[in-house]
């Protein structure tokens, strides 16, 4: 397993390479300067110029390719256009409220969703199916942004159960931290709540129909033993499969998540970024998510293993 | 205990096994403004950068050597007294006693010669010293002395002008940095240190009282007179959502919130804790400028077609609504309400509106259907509801609109380029400017008609420049309103540009907040909380 695993993780190297290749060159081509927005509405085009030569984004691509890459290669993500501040500094500041509010979100879904999808795929046809399937689509159906400002205006701005923004480092208490998070973690988990069920219903109705379910039951196991002990590991590799997957999900739906509850995370350190044209901020930042995304799915594929032990590598 | 205590501590306890936040007293939060800029603070230096965010935190950080007050007239800030000499080619500055840097070093004239020399590159106004500057150099440590080759009667306005960039003071060691590259330190010799540690680009900028700094004795108008900080720390926290903002305002999240948008304006109204008010008198003056480049408006006939027909109030209803406090009609290139407004020459925006007059000029013209690439940047609610009008109004007229949907980054990069509009380049392009950079032509750059070396869409207007130049050698304010007659009056015959109206936005803050000015930027001196 640990060959397959070093085979993985050097896998990795060539997916991101081509991702830097792939962000690098959509950049390039891509319209919009960033020495105009640095240079300020009333700056003239001579002002402009200069700027833009004094970042070197006047050196043609293979060059400037060439030097990002290479400082890549040295473990440097190269700075700032805009705040003159290493990338990677940029990004430590960002990654602990990003890193927190998926985590959450990823224990708030799956601690939901699973047991929903469980129950709607044993009372399959009944309210309780009908209902859980109707919140599935409605978490589909509502924007991220749109249940956040539900949530805002009635537990924050009614309620006052919640602040409306912001972070509180997990450092200075795991009260606060929590205190920030709950909404936003609400809000982001919906889509994902909605996935995860849909699919433990649709591979637990699948696994209840299998023959050794059917044994369990004339052996007279307990409705609870059946659905959670026998059926749902047997569905696991489906599900945990999704929960990977979905993790882009999160990453998507945090840009939104951090912006409607101002968390000063990666999510909008990457929409500043993009709108600003700050070509080192969004390199990094692209290359750390996919790092991220390729790192999870390692992790998903080595926990089949634990759910069936058929799965060998 | 409240529900929120309560949650707090059940939370904390229950969760953590007891571990919690250092519990922040009333005194110390009343010790900390919380405020939302109209912006993120992307960068922090004010000469390299020249947003208006950027200013307005630099403002707090670095002094100035005069500070215009809230007449728009400059006063002593730094200096403590100037002499010109009877020709008016020499200026001796004295700096006054106390002054320091945040490192606690003094402020001395070396400093001032080395901050000037920073910012005249990078400003208009510095830039028409510098073209007849002799020499400025340190007599001793508080005396400094510019020699000139002519008289320049606006000097003590370009040192304490509140229009990006701001002559601000830094040590020598950070100002000899090259004016288009960034300062990597922030060394201030104003009221507030800048605290770097906690900046968060994006997120939050920190400012912390600086006891060294030693405030004039008169009372705090603008950027003059007495900068006393009342509170410890101010915080800039950056919300890029205007519903979150206002949310956290009416939570007692935040402080001050300095540009709620017009839509929940009436929801800040109804709390009874909050204070909304005009945050700006001095406005904002809508504007779209016409390629003087190219076809079809390089024929000033046709731009005054567009101007014949477009009618202002389209624009700002569409931009701020019908709240007609917050708006007016321009007839105008300066900024209304100042004393040396003028409407004269500005006939062709009065009045009735005239779409058949437009449609015959066109017609004479002999516009032949060229396309008008129409650049509109969707992310800046301002452009996008001025480019909607400004489409309609161009299609009612019978001209063919390629309409360029886009965002402002690209706005930015592509009306730099004089390529004709099908080859990359563009016919007209939206955006707006400070009501404060409008009061007079000093700043003025967008109105300026030097053809190659104008604004955006280079305008080439004989009439225009020979009024800014008489407007700079003017002595008296009478010899200055004369002068912006004449701007105006050639600047609206060869349509420099297009003013779409003038319109004013709102500020808020909490009741328990008090001290806060009207004016261009988010003054902080005098401002307390409770």
């Amino acid at each position: 397993m640990w060959a397959y695993v070093l085979r993985r993780v050097l896998a990795t190297i060539p997916v991101m390479a081509v991702v830097a290749l792939f962000v690098f060159s959509l950049l390039y081509i891509a319209p919009g300067d960033p020495a105009a927005i640095i240079a300020g509405d009333q700056a003239t085009p001579q002002d402009v110029e200069r700027i833009r030569a004094s970042l070197g984004l006047d050196r043609p691509y293979l060059v400037r390719f060439g030097a990002w890459l290479w400082d890549i290669v040295r473990g440097d993500l190269g700075t700032s256009i805009f705040t003159n501040l290493p990338v990677s500094h940029m990004i430590r500041q960002r990654i602990e409220p990003t890193l927190s509010l998926m985590v959450l979100t990823l224990i708030l879904a799956v601690s939901i969703a699973v047991p929903m999808g469980v129950v709607a795929a044993w009372r399959q046809g009944t309210f309780i199916d009908r209902l859980v399937m109707g919140f599935a689509v409605l978490g589909f159906s509502v924007p991220v942004f749109v249940v956040g400002y539900l949530l805002a205006y009635i537990f924050a701005l009614e309620l006052d159960w919640f602040p409306v923004q912001g972070y509180t480092p997990i450092a200075r208490g795991f009260g606060p931290w929590l205190n920030n998070l709950v909404l936003p973690a609400i809000a982001l988990g919906g889509v994902y709540i909605a996935l995860i069920a849909r699919i433990t219903r649709a591979t637990m109705l699948e696994v209840l129909s299998q023959d050794y379910i059917r044994t369990a039951r004339a052996k007279g196991a307990g409705q609870g033993n059946i659905l959670f002990l026998h059926a749902l590991k047997n569905a696991a590799v489906p599900i945990v499969t999704v929960i990977g997957i979905g993790i882009a999900l999160l990453i998507g739906g945090a840009v939104v998540t951090e912006s409607v509850f101002a968390i000063p995370g990666l999510g909008r350190l990457t929409v500043d970024a993009i709108l600003r044209r700050d070509y080192p901020v969004i390199q990094g930042v692209v290359l750390l998510f996919s790092f991220i995304y390729v790192l999870v799915n390692l992790v998903i594929d080595l926990a089949y293993t634990l759910f069936d032990p058929r799965i060998r590598y | 205990m409240d529900r929120r205590a309560f949650l707090k501590t059940g939370a904390a306890v229950a969760a953590s096994g007891g571990i919690s936040a250092p519990a922040l007293s009333q005194g110390a939060a009343a010790r900390t403004l919380r405020f939302v800029p109209q912006a993120n603070l992307a960068n922090f230096d004010p000469i390299w950068g020249t947003q208006y965010v950027v200013r307005n935190a630099a403002a707090v950080v670095w002094d100035t050597l005069y500070g215009v007050d809230d007449k728009l007239e400059p006063q002593f800030q730094m200096v403590e007294a100037d002499q010109v000499s009877a020709d008016g080619l020499v200026w001796t500055f004295r700096l006054r006693e106390g002054l320091r840097f945040h490192d606690n070093t003094p402020v001395l004239a070396k400093d001032v010669v080395a901050s000037i020399t920073r910012w005249a590159p990078r400003d208009p106004m510095g830039q028409m010293l510098a073209a007849i500057q002799n020499e400025i150099v340190a007599v001793d440590d508080r005396t400094f002395r510019w020699s000139l080759k002519q008289p320049f009667a606006k000097m003590r306005f370009a040192l304490g002008k509140n229009n990006t960039p701001c002559c601000f003071i830094m040590p020598e060691r950070i100002a000899g940095t090259n004016a288009f590259q960034q300062i990597t330190e922030y060394v201030g010799s104003g009221p507030m240190r800048f605290l770097r540690n906690e900046w968060v680009p994006g997120a939050k900028a920190v400012f912390t009282k600086f006891d060294g700094y030693v405030p004039r004795n008169e009372p705090a108008s603008w950027l003059a007179g007495g900068k006393r900080i009342m509170f410890d720390r101010l915080e800039w926290v950056v919300m890029p959502d205007a519903a979150t903002a206002s949310a956290a305002l009416q939570n007692g999240e935040i402080d001050w919130w300095e540009n709620p948008i017009p839509d929940l304006v009436p929801v800040l109204r109804r709390n009874r804790n909050l204070m909304v008010d005009i945050a700006d008198p001095l406005g904002n003056i809508g504007s779209f400028r016409m390629n003087h480049l190219h076809a079809p408006f390089n024929d000033v006939r046709i731009r005054r077609a567009v101007m014949m027909a477009m009618n202002q109030e389209d624009y700002m209803r569409a931009l701020v609504g019908d709240d007609t406090n917050l708006w007016k009609t321009l007839p105008s290139f300066f900024t209304p309400g100042t004393s040396s407004y003028t409407e004269v020459g500005g006939d062709i925006l009065k009045g009735p509106r005239n779409m058949d007059a437009a449609k015959r000029l066109l017609s004479e013209a002999g516009y032949a259907n060229q396309p008008v690439t129409c650049i509109v940047a969707q992310d800046q609610s301002i452009t996008k509801a001025m480019g909607d009008v400004t489409a309609d109004l161009l299609k009612r007229m019978g001209m063919n609109v390629d309409f360029i949907a886009t965002d402002w980054g690209t706005t930015g990069q592509r009306r730099a380029l004089k390529n004709a509009p099908g080859q990359g380049g563009w016919s007209m392009f939206h955006t707006w400017h400070a009501g404060a950079d409008c009061v007079n032509p000093a700043a003025y750059n967008a109105l300026r008609g030097t053809g190659d070396n104008a604004w955006f869409g280079w305008p080439t207007s004989a009439g225009t420049e020979a009024g800014v130049a008489e407007w700079f050698g003017a002595t008296t304010p009478a010899a200055e309103k004369t002068a912006m007659d004449k701007i105006n009056t050639a600047a609206m015959n060869d349509v420099v540009y297009a003013p779409t109206g003038f319109f004013l936005s709102y500020t808020s803050w909490r009741r328990n907040v008090s001290g806060i000015q009207k004016g261009p930027l988010p003054f902080f001196w005098g401002v307390s909380k409770t």
